[in-house]
């Protein structure tokens, strides 16, 4: 007889993770607070983490696994590049985590994966997952407790859907990042497993210039080696309530 | 010829590996035996801890848990200490299955004698045992057989103090004011009221003070405590865990209760 | 040598006709061969000691420790072959933890020595091994008290009030037998093990060598821990003043 099992290995740590590609940038959001049910865990626990230079990867579902899933990934890519000596292509990466989530297929990573970052075209790009590894390269993407949330939004405000008159561009930096403040302030409002801290990663293009973010409260850049791609983060607070 | 030791004067399973061509560790054939049926994994706990409180304060952490250990509702250890010295600079404080706790104390045990025999002039901090019991803990939820705690780790080392929590899922997170099981409902928004941007100036009597206070209204309310706890203080000194305490209670104002019970008027 | 020739020395697996394995006896030979070691059981504690030949300049100085810590309160010196006494150190101690896994307690000394004794004895029986070329002193002070065995490479181990093995045993031997071992204090066994090695050491066939020495005791809460430096430091001293004492008169 098969055994009766009444421990549930997964559950659910809330949050909200958000990215958006630009021509030449990208970037990636996450808020920091962690909850499991009616209870705050912390108000600081990343889930937005630099891969490389060029990559950043957001993570949204069960804490334990999406830590144990970068933990891997940050792995694979450190081989890579003591293989290769060199960052492993975005469009790679995106696929390494596809293989990554369906190998375990059948006792899956219930986590969310958001891959924003720089192409091999220099071009800004955003790669959505979902926890079996079935993946989309797409321009922007909303994830989490609130992706219903914000998801609606972002497609009004980035793919001008139900607008009259209006049609897709790519939108200029200091515009995108007021929508990824907008979107977790609102996120944050109307959903108790959102708030407490934002993280946003703002990676960009080789040779882009950064003069947009000069100025711009709690930035700090993180970039690890130079004339590449250049990644930043922006730290804000959210309401604590 | 068979080139694997181990096979020799064994006898070889010619239905499924006519040839040997396996390796011991992954030759095929049925892993199960005739007791697999019989082996059972920890399910439910067992005899139980309650919660666990800790926080930062100015000069490290404090932690405290009372010294129960519950069978069900029963009442059934009351001289248990859950609050165990890892190593020179570390306190885990465990709520959860005591048995699965006995256990993670003699994991913890092999660990620091592996490192103290290296003799390298390394030692073991909180950051590293807060390392090692989430990866300890996680893979045993990945095996589908869990060590069914709550657990904070608490230490200062090297002038930094550190504060963090595992459980039995393999969740982890650090802050600076953390409480485990009904602790984390009931004791930790007093401890974010009175700790929350006072880390760096709280001191050590006024930290007691408010760890006191928040066992008490934890006896209160949580069935499964008792007046008898103890605190723990991990600082540049060292780690010092106190006698069983209590905290002081009162009770009159139980004569008063009316409306429900066996007491209606 | 009587044995080499006949054939009888070719593997540990083969007795002589008159009733030796040659294989365990050369062993011995590479005991014999290196730096002294010696261990003292006292009053309340176990002191440990070896001379530790440096064979070159160029080592790091305190690096490659000859004296290993096998459990917390568990010391183990040995002469012979570096390397081996690597490995049964790393066997002592999987022996200890599994003891301690077994029974939730720290090992007493007796239980180790009896299963290193086993493990080296293995070694004697099969052609396609070589017994162990190390004598190990185990120290600790367990439930009941310091205790001392020494463990040879035919696998046998006896315990000791005092111990030496290596090139200088005969000699450390004759000066462990005029201390009154059971009187002294762990602080004051440190002296006397630097004044024996001292004493040992052979200035005209071995140019340099390092003082090694531990302790296990009330001094350092049952723990087994290298001695303090400016204690080193003070014991070295002595010893030499000792040295050029003994000269002088």
């Amino acid at each position: 007889m098969a055994q009766q099992r009444s421990f549930n290995p997964y559950t659910e740590n809330g949050g909200t993770i958000l990215a958006i590609a630009g021509a030449d940038f990208a970037v990636v959001a996450g808020d920091t607070r962690q909850t499991e049910g009616y209870s705050i865990q912390t108000r600081y626990a990343p889930k937005v983490f630099r891969l490389t230079d060029k990559a950043v990867l957001a993570v949204n579902g069960f804490a334990a696994d999406g830590n144990m899933f970068v933990k891997k990934v940050k792995q694979r890519l450190e081989w890579y590049k003591h293989a290769h000596s060199k960052d492993m292509p975005l469009q790679s990466i995106a696929r390494l985590i596809q293989t990554m989530l369906y190998a375990k297929r059948f006792f899956p990573y219930y986590v969310y994966n958001i891959l924003g970052g720089i192409d091999e075209q220099g071009k800004g790009a955003v790669y959505s997952f979902d926890p079996v590894g079935s993946y989309e390269r797409e321009t922007c993407r909303a994830a989490g407790a609130a992706q219903s949330l914000v998801q609606p939004f972002l497609d009004n405000q980035i793919y001008f859907k139900n607008q009259t008159g209006e049609h897709p561009t790519h939108l200029p930096l200091p515009h995108v990042l007021q929508l990824v403040t907008d979107s977790f302030t609102g996120a944050t409002e109307r959903h108790i497993e959102v708030g407490d801290g934002l993280e946003m990663f703002v990676i960009l293009a080789r040779g882009r210039g950064s003069q947009e973010l000069e100025g711009v409260a709690g930035i700090r850049e993180v970039t690890t080696s130079d004339e590449r791609e250049r990644v930043f983060v922006i730290n804000r607070d959210l309401k604590r309530d | 010829m068979d080139h694997f030791p181990t096979n020799w004067g064994r006898p070889r399973s010619e239905a499924v590996d006519l040839y040997n061509t396996y390796p011991l560790h992954n030759r095929p054939g049925p892993k199960a035996d005739a007791f697999t049926e019989g082996v059972q994994r920890t399910q439910a706990p067992i005899v139980t801890g309650t919660s666990v409180l800790a926080f930062r304060f100015k000069d490290g952490i404090i932690m405290a848990a009372d010294n129960l250990a519950s069978y069900g509702s029963l009442a059934r250890f009351k001289d248990v200490q859950r609050l165990i010295p890892v190593g020179a600079y570390t306190v885990i404080g465990g709520g959860g299955d005591m048995s699965d706790l006995q256990h993670i104390n003699h994991l913890l045990e092999g660990l620091i004698i592996e490192e103290l025999c290296e003799e390298d002039g390394h030692a073991l901090g909180p950051a590293e045992i807060y390392e090692y019991l989430s990866q300890v803990l996680y893979a045993r939820r990945s095996k589908m057989d869990p060590l069914w705690n709550s657990l904070l780790v608490g230490g200062f080392k090297d002038g930094k103090s550190f504060l963090g929590y595992v459980d039995l899922l393999g969740t982890t997170y650090t802050a600076s004011t953390l409480a485990t099981g009904y602790g984390s409902m009931i004791a930790q928004p007093l401890l974010r009221k009175y700790v929350e941007g006072r880390e760096e100036t709280l001191t050590e009597d006024e930290g007691k003070k408010i760890i006191e206070e928040c066992m008490k209204v934890l006896f209160y309310r949580d069935a499964r405590s008792i007046n008898k706890y103890q605190i723990a203080t991990i600082t540049e000194k060292g780690i010092s865990i106190s006698e069983s305490l209590s905290a002081h209670t009162e009770w009159s104002f139980a004569e008063k209760i009316r409306g429900y019970g066996a007491q209606t008027q | 040598m009587t044995s080499i020739g006949t054939g009888y020395d070719l593997s540990a697996s083969t007795y002589s006709p008159d009733g030796r394995i040659f294989q365990v006896e050369y062993a011995n030979k590479a005991v014999e061969n290196s730096g002294t070691a010696i261990g003292l059981r006292v009053k309340d504690g176990i002191v440990l000691a070896v001379e530790k030949l440096v064979h070159s300049k160029l080592l790091v100085p305190e690096a490659n420790r000859r004296i290993q810590t096998i459990d917390r309160h568990v010391g183990m010196a040995t002469s012979g072959l570096a390397a081996d006494a690597r490995h049964l150190a790393s066997r002592a101690r999987d022996e200890a933890q599994s003891y301690r896994d077994t029974y939730q307690f720290p090992p007493p000394l007796k239980a180790i020595a009896d299963r290193l004794g086993l493990y080296v004895q293995a070694y004697t029986l099969y052609s396609s091994v070589r017994p162990f070329g190390i004598s190990s002193i185990l120290g600790a002070v367990d439930k009941d008290g310091p205790i001392m065995f020494v463990v040879e490479p035919s696998g046998v181990f006896y315990g000791y009030h005092g111990a030496a093995v290596g090139k200088g045993s005969q000699l450390a031997k004759t000066e462990l037998e005029k201390l009154k071992l059971a009187e002294l204090s762990t602080r004051q066994a440190v002296f006397e093990a630097a004044r024996i090695i001292y004493l040992v050491h052979d200035d005209a066939k071995d140019k340099d060598f390092e003082l090694e020495i531990t302790w296990i005791g009330d001094e350092t809460n049952g723990q087994h821990q290298i001695v303090p430096k400016d204690l080193l430091a003070e014991a070295e001293q002595k010893a030499k003043d000792a040295m050029e004492e003994g000269f002088d008169s």
